[in-house]
């Protein structure tokens, strides 16, 4: 049936062409659809644990996504009349920023005192330009020794300054970050032409969802034709061939059109992972065609026909093509198991892409191969002669390789361990990156990115007020300040002994927390009053009163430093206050569990794979012992290469736990490529199990290397993204394909001659 | 207005708007509205808002007020507090004014004082509610410009739609519409702006009953943000009109007493 098929395409090249070409367009008309993602929270499931509890945490407070301008004066002075009138611009113009609900600065902050009887809440700086050398220094005194803005938005030597957009986007159109975040940049420009002498960094969560799509597109323009480039340099040099190469690229071109297409029209929303797809399918694509294209020329070489040639390539690369194909599908299907769903999507993206690969290289590639001139090119083309040296130095050292392997196998399993879980969402971005910058600038020198918040409840209704409850929360944030690498601690609490402070003529004796429940609260009702709009309470204390946000801002430090020490937090709220007990919410939090949760689940998806993949090997290869046998070289690669990781990076985050999905459907195909060859030698020309790897690596060691080669480079090349996601995700897959091919050529042959079957 | 003049009104109502521009048509219906409200002396009126949030949660807030009309500037209004507890018999007194910031007072009774609020910028929240007090206090044609928009209809009652802009520069917003009852001269919704001028608060008057066979009240204003997803319904009960309170109600002793 295949014959005729094939068949049917050799004649009817250029009917195959027209099909394959409009057929590929026609999905790829979908493309005006594709839209990307701009928004952390895609990288959380709906029914993410960390994300709920934030949800809820937000939705009884406000939400947190922010804009933060931080403002650097030249001359390292916040306190002079010239930068305080350009903050109080800022601060007045940010009012402006869409979907803005509140926005804080040191000159905007409600300072309290006592006048006489009276309670005067007013604006720190009202207006700058009348404020004398002594006032200047007595609001800089006030704020860097407040506690709800020293490290927060000024920092402890007033040399830099933040201004806080709190932002609540109605999540509608994909259109909304980027236009706060153009809005921002805006006045960013403004405020920098009319004060030269500041310059203006710009961060936020809101800033963070924007560079998403502005880096992915970034890192397409930069990598897609490096991509092309080094696609065409490996195609040049391993087929010689140049309407090879041509037609190759064709069918490149035509999946990767095909396959964003399908993505448009799946509403599949591209994300940083999913940019990846474009490089990964194509080396996928490259591997199918090189099989049949190394034998086609091979067999015109060796004089056949240029129809016979390439019947004759069809015919013995259809069922391990076919194969590979299906393998590689399920290993990037079980990417739907991973927690993030932008790996889902990629992983389906690029099952979509390897089937139509695989399509087009059975249609498409041959028809063009029959239209196009091919000479028949004289010569060894692909150093079969070297391999043939490189299978007798296997079987010679057959034993040495065996224990060889083995031992270097262990010692670098051995090594996985050392690998730490660590998903610091803003190291996500590379030093390139302007979000980058700024946030990196903002952590050195005003406050951390990194929070954890916690909604505490009383138990109550105004029980908030409750003078127990706050000598508890007042407990927990001197417990929090405590620990290392906290900078700031935002508590209801400071705001209490303060008014506590006013009411007492702000006398310094009375810092400290009111001892009546009614009293509190008639405090907070007083102050309340008193505040302008956009700056109420609402965001620290929700609308029963009884509970309070409580939001402690880290250092830049590994996230698994930071959940030791939110659970040495939860050990300290389980001893002296459980009634108030409750897990910390941020996205610090989420993505700082979602290394170990994908883990988990990648484990499961991989596991299911792998024992899909084996039964395909056993039923495919005929022979539970050498499917059996496979399960060594398809897990092996893994184990090394994240070990060699261990070693030297020793930090694994949510991209890195996809690898191994990624991997194993890819590292599968060098092993079926080189078992179904050593058991035909087998099986058809009753060869011994030496000569049987001998014939493996004389038919197809050439075809691996070099697909194990354009992988490698097609991995390689992400490495050099912007995003530390992909660039770690990449070198790693890299790796672990050289670790294939090195465990296909050095372990496998070995284990074959030792347990390959019964002798013949 | 004896139903007899209606027609000879709706007659020559095109004729005054075309001579009008729309400052002055905005500015004459608020007048009205306040010379249709003016005369009532004083009332006593118990209120309850229902807050709630976008997670569902609920609150509730009791209160009592009493409110007295003053010749030729803003009413003078005395809220005490029932609900939540810790508050009890905490007292809040208003003098609005027709310019200028208004003067407001509150007697804590936990520290057994009256503290002047000093704060010049009083547009928070009240009581954490979605009202700002700018919102429900005394509502003087002076605080506001006004522009008339166009005709309508709100729920079926065909309305004059009106835009008014704060006075205060520290005011919340940059504009209001309101829809009024082209009969009645009453406020039936509110659509509030914030400072980028985006739709910030709906506020839906409901139940609206007439006191003294002049005054409308409503039952129920209903306010929504649209921004956080919170509302909070504000309920008035026991109207009592020419209750008898006079001046000396509404100083800074009678707060103490209020309770």
């Amino acid at each position: 049936m295949s014959e005729a098929f094939f068949q049917f395409v050799l004649k009817h090249r250029l009917l195959v062409i027209f099909l394959a070409v409009t057929l590929s367009i026609l999905m790829g008309s979908g493309v005006k659809q594709l839209q990307f993602s701009n928004d952390y929270r895609m990288f959380f499931s709906e029914d993410n644990p960390q994300l709920k509890a934030f949800e809820k945490l937000q939705n009884t407070y406000t939400k947190n996504d922010n804009v933060l301008f931080v403002i650097e004066p030249r001359n390292g002075k916040i306190f002079t009349r010239e930068t305080l009138t350009a903050v109080a611009a800022l601060t007045k113009e940010a009012w402006q920023i869409p979907y803005s609900l509140r926005v804080d600065s040191i000159t905007n902050f409600q300072h309290t005192y006592a006048e006489g009887d009276d309670l005067v809440v007013e604006d720190l700086v009202l207006d700058p330009q009348l404020l004398t050398e002594e006032q200047l220094a007595d609001k800089q005194q006030i704020a860097t020794s407040d506690p709800l803005l020293v490290n927060r938005l000024i920092s402890p030597n007033a040399h830099t300054t933040g201004v806080n957009v709190t932002v609540q986007l109605p999540g509608k159109k994909l259109t909304e970050v980027p236009e706060v975040a153009s809005m921002a940049r805006e006045m960013v420009r403004n405020l920098e032409a009319d004060y030269p002498h500041i310059k203006v960094h710009l961060t936020g969560m809101v800033m963070m969802n924007n560079a998403f799509p502005s880096a992915s597109m970034d890192d397409m323009k930069s990598l897609y034709p490096v991509m092309f480039g080094a696609v065409i340099l490996v195609l040049v040099v391993m087929l010689r061939s140049i309407p090879g190469t041509l037609s190759t690229l064709i069918i490149i071109i035509l999946m990767i059109i095909a396959t964003m297409g399908l993505t448009g029209w799946f509403g599949i929303k591209m994300s940083p992972p999913t940019t990846t797809v474009p490089i990964v399918i194509m080396t996928l694509a490259i591997a199918d065609c090189v099989h049949i294209l190394v034998n086609f020329l091979h067999n015109m070489r060796d004089g056949e026909s240029k129809y016979q040639a390439m019947m004759e390539s069809l015919r013995i690369n259809l069922q391990p093509i076919f194969l590979t194909t299906l393998t590689t599908a399920i290993g990037f299907l079980s990417l739907n198991f991973s927690e993030a769903p932008p790996f889902r999507d990629l992983g389906n993206m690029s099952a979509m892409g390897v089937v139509l690969a695989f399509l087009l290289s059975i249609t498409f590639l041959p028809a063009m191969m029959m239209l196009l001139p091919v000479k028949a090119l004289s010569g060894d083309t692909l150093g079969s002669v070297a391999m043939i040296r490189f299978s007798e130095f296997v079987v010679r050292n057959k034993k040495g390789l065996l224990w060889g392997m083995g031992i270097v196998i262990l010692l670098l399993v051995s090594q996985i361990p050392s690998n730490r879980l660590d998903d610091q969402f803003v190291k996500y971005f590379d030093e390139t990156i302007t979000f980058r910058q700024a946030t990196d600038f903002t952590t050195e020198n005003l406050t951390g990115i990194y929070l954890v918040e916690y909604s505490l409840e009383s138990g109550e209704t105004g029980g908030i007020s409750e003078p127990k409850f706050l000598q508890k929360v007042e407990d927990f944030a001197q417990w929090y300040r405590q620990q290392p690498y906290v900078l700031h601690v935002n508590s209801i609490t400071d705001i209490m002994k303060r008014l506590n402070r006013n009411m007492h003529e702000d006398d310094n004796d009375w810092y400290r927390l009111p001892d009546q429940r009614d009293l509190s609260a008639q405090y907070l009702l007083l102050y309340e009053f008193s505040l302008p709009f956009g700056l109420d309470l609402n965001n620290q204390i929700n609308v029963k009163k009884s509970a309070t946000r409580f939001t402690v801002t880290m250092e830049s430090i590994s996230t698994q430093q930071l959940l030791k020490i939110e659970e040495s937090a939860q050990a300290w709220l389980t001893e002296h206050a459980p009634g108030m007990r409750i897990d910390g919410a941020s996205p610090t939090i989420m993505f700082a569990h979602i290394g170990s949760r994908n883990i988990i689940a990648m484990l499961k998806g991989t596991t299911l794979a792998l024992i899909m993949i084996s039964f395909i090997l056993i039923f495919a290869l005929k022979s539970i012992r050498i499917g059996g046998l496979s399960l060594i070289p398809n897990l092996v690669p893994m184990g090394m290469a994240f070990g060699l990781w261990g070693m030297f990076v020793g930090e694994v985050g949510l991209a890195l736990s996809v690898v191994t999905g990624m991997t194993l459907g890819v590292v599968v195909d060098d092993t079926v490529h080189f078992l179904s060859k050593y058991l035909r030698a087998r099986r058809e020309k009753n060869m011994d199990r030496e000569d049987a790897v001998r014939y493996a690596f004389s038919t197809v060691g050439t075809a691996l290397w070099v697909t194990s080669l354009v992988l490698m480079v097609g991995f390689g090349i992400l490495a050099f993204s912007h995003f530390q996601l992909n660039a770690g995700m990449g070198l790693l897959t890299a790796i672990t394909l050289g670790f294939a091919l090195i465990a296909d050529f050095l372990f496998l042959p070995p284990l074959l001659i030792y347990f390959g079957g019964k002798k013949s | 207005m004896k139903p007899i003049l209606i027609p000879v009104v709706l007659f020559f109502a095109p004729a005054m708007a075309l001579a009008a521009t729309a400052e002055e048509r905005g500015l004459e219906i608020a007048k009205e509205i306040e010379v249709r409200d003016t005369g009532f002396h004083d009332f006593k009126a118990t209120m309850s808002m229902l807050l709630r949030n976008k997670h569902g949660e609920e609150s509730l807030r009791d209160m009592r007020n009493q409110t007295l009309e003053v010749d030729n500037d803003g009413d003078k209004t005395l809220v005490v507090f029932d609900e939540p507890r810790d508050i009890k018999g905490t007292a809040l007194l208003s003098f609005s004014h027709k310019a200028g910031d208004d003067d407001q007072w509150l007697y804590l009774p936990a520290l057994k004082r009256v503290k002047r609020i000093a704060s010049r910028n009083k547009s928070g929240p009240f009581m954490g509610s979605e009202f700002a007090y700018e919102d429900i206090s005394s509502q003087e044609v002076e605080k506001y410009t006004y522009k008339f928009i166009d005709e309508g209809g709100h729920e079926g009652i065909p309305s004059f739609i009106l835009e008014r802009y704060p006075v205060d520069p520290n005011s919340g917003y940059t504009r209001q519409q309101v829809w009024v009852d082209k009969e009645r001269y009453i406020a039936l919704k509110i659509d509030y702006y914030d400072r980028k001028n985006s739709p910030l608060k709906t506020l839906v008057f409901r139940g609206y009953q007439q006191y003294l066979d002049q005054y409308w009240r409503a039952d129920e204003m209903y306010m929504e943000n649209h921004q956080t997803g919170k509302s909070t319904l504000l309920t008035w009960k026991q109207y009592d009109f020419r209750s008898g309170l006079t001046d000396g109600d509404f100083n800074k002793n009678s707060l103490k007493r209020a309770r």
